[in-house]
């Protein structure tokens, strides 16, 4: 059963051939049995699982009518808050912290009665593309376990494709939904800025960070979308506005008359050639569904990198200040208030942490305002610009999700800007505030890894990536002949 | 040694700059639903978001915006269309998230201006002090050092942080350089901050008490040579909890500035804290190394666009100033403009409006906010607002006198006991046994008492000596110990003697 798709476990599940505690019980074991390997997650809530679990089945057993997903289990990023649930954003400044509130998608995930497996391991606050950054150890790619599972949130796309759990949430600032998505074979979307609520998510840089789903088919993401969006009083910052019918655009999968835009940009240099080659031969199916395929140009895209590497480090610079061990999370040092903040920073934060805090002070710091943050948000109106040209053309456009597939843990560790370079094609979309989604491409030609289908889409039109990528993913699994994760390495009990 | 205020302003010129800033009285918040009760146990009156805790988002409180507007438009101010919230970021222990949400280069109120009038020596002489921005931003939470040396941080041994006031809204009113007052700055300073107390009153925005801190004035004052264009170094005095304070404040400074500046030595720009006991102030945190707060615009927020149509709305329920309506007062109640100052002064204009309001005579409503209960006030050193009685109190005692239910004396004898917290006026009356006498048949054999012990006058009475009654009216008010109405005795006893 834990191979199957979440819509497929729902069905199960509303026919009565299987019990939630059941399916629980099944991914616990499988938790228990991989996760030493991939070690997805840093806390598994064994006890609250089971819990959630019977209730749903209570209340089905009363004949109660259920949301779609109710008693299927999910595993959420450990940068979402749950109340009483250790969260730790992967940073040792947080060990031990039991937040006293849900987080809004963690409110609307239990009132879908979807059972949270537990919180799945992540660069430390969001920051990385390996999950190397994690003060609790870094996480395997489950299709090789010498290699990264891309990050910040390669926890959650690990879980996926070790069938720990058959959804998980993300959360995308620069690409931490769909880079991860990319290289582990799965499926990950960062909706419109605003279509989910942000209330509880930790921030790392509030005007770039979203909330998503992360599965293993387009349509198991479009349901855990419909569950954990819509407005939210709590966040000024979120849309009051229907969410998109993404589920109904799934479902349709049609694609005949549309025109897919290609961005020039965010191909050639630096991207890998099977990479590049698995994504024509995307295009290709989607010619041969009808689409129409347009080549378009956004010039700006070259200094996306540069000022996302000036405006998420500003904002992080002051999002991470409260954590002075004045209120909650781990406290060193003694003497005055201003020596313990010292101190706790000091041994509470990891090294790029620190790197982004000490880039984001500087670029904010009177004198350098203007030429560093003032042209990063500049540069960011100009992005934006060339997404609204560019759809003027195109109804969605495409590129990889990313430049390379997985690469070895430790490789890129003590070259920062490499390491950067992995989000160059799925940073723009945060800067400019719209959806993108990552679905599999197929195995890369040198090495047999996953590589990722990048489909970007105005804001508030989320449906159109769902439209797009479910034609895509159905065609793919008639050449594959299954989803791509049946080619997967089998990791058992050792 | 010390030069006298009169030595200063014959050779400088100040300048002064106020900053005031205002607890708004909202029911919640600025950017959570936490109540703002002021007083409660310490910190039960917070949540994640006035926490700072990882995850939690503010949302602005909508009635904080509209009453900021209402304060812009009775400033003459513009209001922007368009303003945002900005991250001031620095450390202290007793600001949840390390930075505070305020207003940087949007404020959402700019460029006003106040009227002010003070009464001096030469008459009364008119100022028109102007309002460079009015913007919005959340308090901090409080902070107690314990241990060391009372309530400072150097030496503490420990701090409690108490985030009850973390988010309060507050409202900072920011002069323009105000120049040109010359000698009567100080109360020039203490009339704005008196004029937009009660403006702000007036709007029912505040309730506007220096003492408890939802009124504070931050007072910059620099001095130059008169005749010269530039500005001096200025100093910042805070701690400044009332008006005659922001009266001293200023003083005392500017003849602080004027002592160094003849000893040719240099002002420090810096934060003064202003001390009531001694009238001086003392040097609190330099600030010639400017800290860079790294303003920069809050991404959880979006910009406030209050519409034309909200503006309007709000200006159309403002009321009126405080200046006129003060007019007004005065031309209702016939008041010489002595005495009409005098009531700004002991700010006791209010307890008396709202004193006739509740039926009284204008004139002994102004006499006993004036006179028993601001004599009280002050030999208490609180404002006449603070005492334990109310201008309901006040009109009923007045009542009970109209009625002759109650001589002026006894009447103190209520005030002062209401002051002191004895309960209500009936109750008072009640347990005191405060009556006026006015039992005929008590009186009467009081009367023969008196009669009988002095029968001589009371024959110079029945013969026409009427003056001579008044030894055996004295007699009687002694008896019932002062209780008795003595109109009442004296027609009485004429009455019995038979020349009534």
């Amino acid at each position: 059963m834990i191979n199957k798709s979440a819509v497929e476990m729902a069905e199960a599940l509303n026919k009565g051939e299987i019990t939630s505690v059941e399916l629980t019980k099944a991914h616990l074991k499988q938790i228990s049995e991989v996760d030493g390997q991939v070690h997805a997650f840093l806390h598994v809530d064994t006890q609250g699982a089971l819990d959630q679990a019977s209730q749903v089945d209570a209340k089905r057993n009363a004949g109660e009518k259920l949301p779609a997903l109710a008693g299927v289990p999910l595993a959420l990023k450990d940068v979402l808050v749950q109340k009483g649930i250790p969260t730790t954003c992967g940073s040792k400044m947080l060990e031990g912290w039991r937040p006293p509130y849900d987080s809004t998608v963690v409110r609307k995930l239990k009132e879908n009665g979807i059972v949270i497996l537990g919180k799945t391991n992540m660069d430390e606050f969001a920051m990385g593309s390996s999950t190397e950054n994690s003060a609790y150890g870094p996480t395997k790619n489950p299709w090789d376990l010498t290699r990264i599972p891309g990050g910040s949130g390669g926890g959650s796309s690990a879980s996926l494709a070790s069938f720990q759990a058959p959804l998980a949430i993300g959360t995308d600032t620069g690409g931490s939904i769909r880079q991860p998505a990319a290289v582990t074979g799965t499926v990950g979307v960062k909706p419109t800025y605003g279509g989910v609520s942000r209330y509880g998510l930790v921030a790392f840089s509030s005007s770039l960070d979203q909330a998503g789903p992360c599965a293993r088919t387009v349509l198991d993401a479009a349901y855990l979308h419909e569950a954990i969006a819509g407005h939210d009083p709590l966040d000024s910052t979120s849309i009051n506005a229907p969410v998109p019918a993404v589920v109904a655009a799934a479902k349709d999968g049609n694609v005949k008359g549309m025109k897919i835009g290609v961005i020039k940009e965010l191909q050639g240099d630096g991207y890998q050639a099977g990479v590049l080659k698995l994504f024509n031969e995307s295009l290709e199916i989607l010619a041969s569904l009808g689409a129409e395929i347009v080549e378009v140009s956004c010039k700006y895209f070259d200094y996306a990198l540069a000022a996302y590497y000036l405006i998420a480090p500003s904002e992080c610079s002051s999002n991470l200040a409260r954590f002075d061990a004045m209120r909650y999370g781990i406290r060193s040092g003694q003497g005055s208030a201003e020596e313990v903040m010292n101190a706790t920073r000091q041994i509470g934060f990891g090294r790029e942490v620190k790197r982004r805090i000490i880039l984001g002070t500087y670029a904010l710091s009177s004198g350098y305002y203007d030429a560093y943050y003032g042209s990063a948000q500049k540069v960011r109106t100009l992005i934006s610009r060339d997404f609204e040209s560019a759809f003027k053309l195109a109804d969605v456009l495409v590129s990889p999700t990313a430049p390379t597939t997985a690469f070895k843990i430790g490789e890129k560790s003590n070259d920062p800007i490499a390491m950067y370079l992995n989000d160059i094609a799925t940073i723009p979309t945060n800067l400019a505030g719209i959806g993108g989604m990552s679905l599999p491409s197929g195995l890369a030609a040198e090495d047999g890894l996953p590589a990722g289908f990048q489909i970007m889409a105005p804001a508030m039109k989320d449906d159109l990536m769902y439209k797009v990528g479910a034609a895509l993913e159905a065609k793919l699994n008639t050449k594959w002949q299954g989803p791509i994760l049946n080619s997967a390495p089998k990791l058992g009990a050792k | 040694m010390a030069l006298k205020y009169e030595e200063v302003i014959v050779k400088y010129e100040p300048a002064l700059g106020l900053e005031v800033h205002v607890e708004l009285g909202t029911a919640s918040k600025m950017f959570c639903g936490c109540n703002t009760v002021f007083g409660a146990a310490a910190n039960t009156q917070t949540c994640p978001v006035c926490l700072g805790l990882p995850g939690a988002l503010p949302v602005v409180n909508g009635k904080a915006i509209e009453y900021t507007i209402a304060i812009g438009l009775a400033l003459n101010c513009s209001i922007a269309p368009y303003s945002r919230f900005a991250r001031k970021n620095y450390f202290y222990p007793d600001m949840p998230k390390n930075f505070q949400t305020s207003q940087y280069d949007e404020p959402i109120c700019t460029n006003g201006y106040l009227d002010i009038t003070i009464d001096t020596d030469e008459g009364s002489k008119d100022f028109r002090i102007e309002i460079e921005r009015v913007h919005m931003e959340e308090d901090t939470g409080k902070s107690l050092h314990m241990g060391g040396e009372a309530g400072r941080i150097h030496g503490a041994d420990y701090s409690l942080l108490d985030y009850n006031r973390a988010g309060i809204p507050l409202v900072e009113i920011v002069t323009k350089v105000v120049n040109g007052c010359g000698k009567y700055a100080p109360e020039v300073a203490r009339a704005y901050v008196s004029e937009l107390r009660d403006i702000l009153r007036g709007l029912g925005v505040s309730d506007v008490k220096m003492e408890q801190g939802s009124l504070r004035c931050d007072a910059n004052v620099s001095l130059r040579l008169i005749g010269s264009e530039k500005l001096g170094t200025r100093s910042e005095t805070k701690n400044v909890n009332s008006l005659k304070s922001v009266e001293r404040a200023i003083r005392s400074e500017m003849i602080r500035h004027a002592e160094l500046l003849n000893s040719n030595q240099r002002v420090i720009q810096e934060t003064r804290h202003f001390h009531e006991d001694t009238g001086l102030t003392t040097s609190g945190r330099s600030k010639e190394q400017a800290e860079d707060y790294r303003y920069f615009p809050e991404p959880d927020l979006v910009p406030i666009a209050p519409s034309k149509e909200l503006i309007a709305k709000i200006a159309s329920t403002l009321p009126e100033k405080p200046s006129v309506r003060r007019k007004k007062l005065q031309e209702a109640w016939q008041v010489p403009d002595k005495e009409m100052a005098a009531m700004i002064n002991a700010d006791v204009l209010d307890l008396v409006e709202a004193t006739v309001k509740l039926g009284a005579d204008p004139t002994r409503a102004r006499s006993w906010w004036l006179g028993e209960i601001a004599r009280i006030a002050n030999e208490k050193s609180v404002a006449a607002a603070d005492l334990a009685i109310s201008a309901a109190d006040v009109a009923e005692v007045i009542a009970l006198i109209v009625k002759g239910e109650l001589t002026d004396k006894l009447a103190r004898q209520v005030v002062e006991a209401l002051i002191n917290g004895e309960g209500s006026v009936a109750k008072i009356i009640e347990t005191r046994g405060i009556k006026v006498v006015s039992d005929d048949s008590s009186l009467m054999a009081a009367i023969e008492r008196a009669i009988a012990a002095a029968p001589d006058v009371a024959e110079k009475v029945r013969g026409g000596n009427i003056p001579a009654a008044g030894a055996l009216i004295g007699a009687v008010m002694k008896e019932s110990k002062g209780q008795a109405d003595a109109a009442k005795v004296r027609d009485l006893l004429l009455k019995h003697l038979g020349q009534g």
